[in-house]
């Protein structure tokens, strides 16, 4: 599969999915902790480093999260 | 809306001013507040590696509306990793780079090297606003281990469209690490022997590109997809990892004339290429939330992966909540992934024994506990990683057959959280 043809299979749910307008005094919810992109940045942090140093794979949510020699 | 404490204000204000990437919320709102997040990660593998991790980050908005976050990572390593070579029929003796120090291996098992190792991450971010639809993140990093040090920087920059329905990021990223390996950098694919060349210290270098889009859906579900772009140039081999040389017939491990095991030091290409598409999907029921996401992974040396994660908050009657997880991650080889390397007189041009380059399957479980506080939260979880491999690969020779080519690796982790703000 290149990559090409999985971008589009990936940006569908963006561009299929209805948008809802939601006015600023409807974000209640999604201004929640919970509701954040990253509700957790400490698990993320820690998890991503995790994984970064016992897999062959890396990155997606982020640029920049530095070196170590673990990888 | 009732109000009642800071949380509830800050929220109020969270939902007013609401934009995708509403991160910088969190942040406390008033310059004389830090929001202050903390961590103690606990990670254990079976006969292998232990890690003790405590972290902390600390943000506070100064009176411009800029945020400024410090953060600060301590890892302990203690334990035993796979150096690479493939068990044998006989009991195995490596000696260490300086030649100072030697281990041994017993006939059948898997070759382990034992490993002691601190790292220290320092890093800061600058979140700060370029006008009323546009902002941007600024990141630098340091990590410091005993022959490691890596030096980042990022610049993140995010574009509200549609009525802040939409956040468009584009990001950019630059690590440069130095590699300082004990009693030198080794030469790729040369024999290990206590007189092998050794180099000094080598450069890496990565730049990496990212391409996002988020969007608010509805009142209820956040979806985002990034595309990522890594290049890495410089010394990107193992300096530690080494392949053993396997007998074209009988799968034993070769000796020379003084009875000494060969092997020879790994070597991977001088530059990698690799891209990644991450989908994320939450969905706020009427309490609980529903955060899926999708990855895959490609790069030039030949790797594929699929990672898929799966989390499910449950609000607890009580205020707390119980999050349970699933990760799967599937991989392919790297196009030189080799368990051993056959002596019959021909090398190829790159050869790794790396099992993180090997096929894989991983699957991880967890739960987490949550108990939200006033201006914080405290919470614990407990995981458990599986990785498996190609235990016993087609291409294995002779008593090669007998062993397990691939172990499996059996990893427990245990975090504690805790945030607050004062």
């Amino acid at each position: 599969m290149t990559t090409k043809s999985l971008f589009i299979i990936l940006l569908l749910p963006l561009a299929s999915c209805s948008m809802e307008t939601v006015k600023p005094w409807d974000r209640d919810l999604l201004a929640q902790d919970k509701m954040q992109p990253t509700p957790d940045p400490v698990e993320s942090a820690l998890d991503e480093h995790i994984y970064y140093s016992k897999e062959g794979s890396f990155g997606g949510q982020g640029v920049g999260g530095g070196g170590c020699g673990c990888n | 809306m009732q109000l009642t404490g800071k949380k509830s204000i800050r929220a109020a204000l969270a939902a007013a001013t609401c934009t995708v990437l509403s991160q910088p919320l969190q942040a406390s709102q008033n310059s004389d507040e830090w929001d202050v997040k903390s961590g103690l990660l606990y990670y254990s593998e079976a006969d292998r590696v232990t890690v003790i991790a405590p972290t902390v980050s600390a943000g506070t908005t100064t009176e411009s509306g800029d945020i400024f976050t410090l953060r600060a990572i301590y890892d302990s390593l203690t334990g035993a990793s796979p150096n690479g070579a493939t068990p044998t029929n006989t009991t195995q003796t490596f000696t260490s780079p300086s030649g100072e120090s030697s281990y041994t291996t017993q006939a059948g098992d898997t070759p382990l090297r034992d490993l002691t190792d601190t790292r220290v991450v320092l890093g800061i971010d600058w979140e700060s606003e370029l006008s009323r639809l546009m902002r941007h993140t600024l990141t630098a990093n340091i990590s410091s281990e005993r022959d490691y040090l890596s030096l980042g920087v990022s610049d993140t920059l995010q574009r509200d469209f549609h009525n802040r329905q939409t956040t468009v990021s584009a990001g950019i990223g630059l690590t440069m690490d130095t590699i300082s390996p004990e009693g030198g950098t080794p030469v790729g694919l040369q024999l290990l022997t206590a007189s092998s060349e050794a180099g000094g210290d080598e450069q890496k270098s990565s730049l990496d590109l990212l391409l996002g889009i988020t969007r608010i859906l509805n009142r209820h579900t956040l979806t985002q997809v990034n595309f990522s772009h890594t290049y890495s140039t410089g010394c990107l081999t193992d300096p530690y990892k080494i392949l053993s040389m396997i007998d074209p017939t009988t799968g034993e491990t070769v000796q020379n004339i003084s009875g000494e095991f060969l092997y020879r030091h790994e070597k991977r290409p001088d530059t990698r290429t690799s891209d990644s598409l991450y989908w994320k999907l939450q969905h706020q029921l009427t309490q609980d939330v529903v955060y899926l996401s999708y990855r895959y992974f490609q790069d030039d040396w030949g790797i594929r992966s699929h990672t898929m994660d799966l989390k499910y908050r449950y609000e607890l009657q009580s205020g707390n909540y119980l999050q349970p997880h699933y990760r799967y991650y599937q991989q392919t080889a790297a196009d030189f992934y080799h368990h051993s390397l056959v002596d019959d007189g021909a090398l190829p041009d790159y050869a790794s024994a790396d099992l993180r380059l090997g096929e894989m399957t991983g699957n991880t479980v967890g739960l987490k506990f949550g108990i939200p506080l006033s201006d914080g939260e405290f919470n614990i979880r407990f995981e458990k990683m599986v990785q498996t491999g190609e235990s016993h690969p087609a291409d294995a020779i002779g008593v090669q057959r007998n062993y397990d080519l691939y172990p499996t690796l059996d990893a427990t982790i245990v975090q504690i959280g805790y945030r607050t703000v004062f």
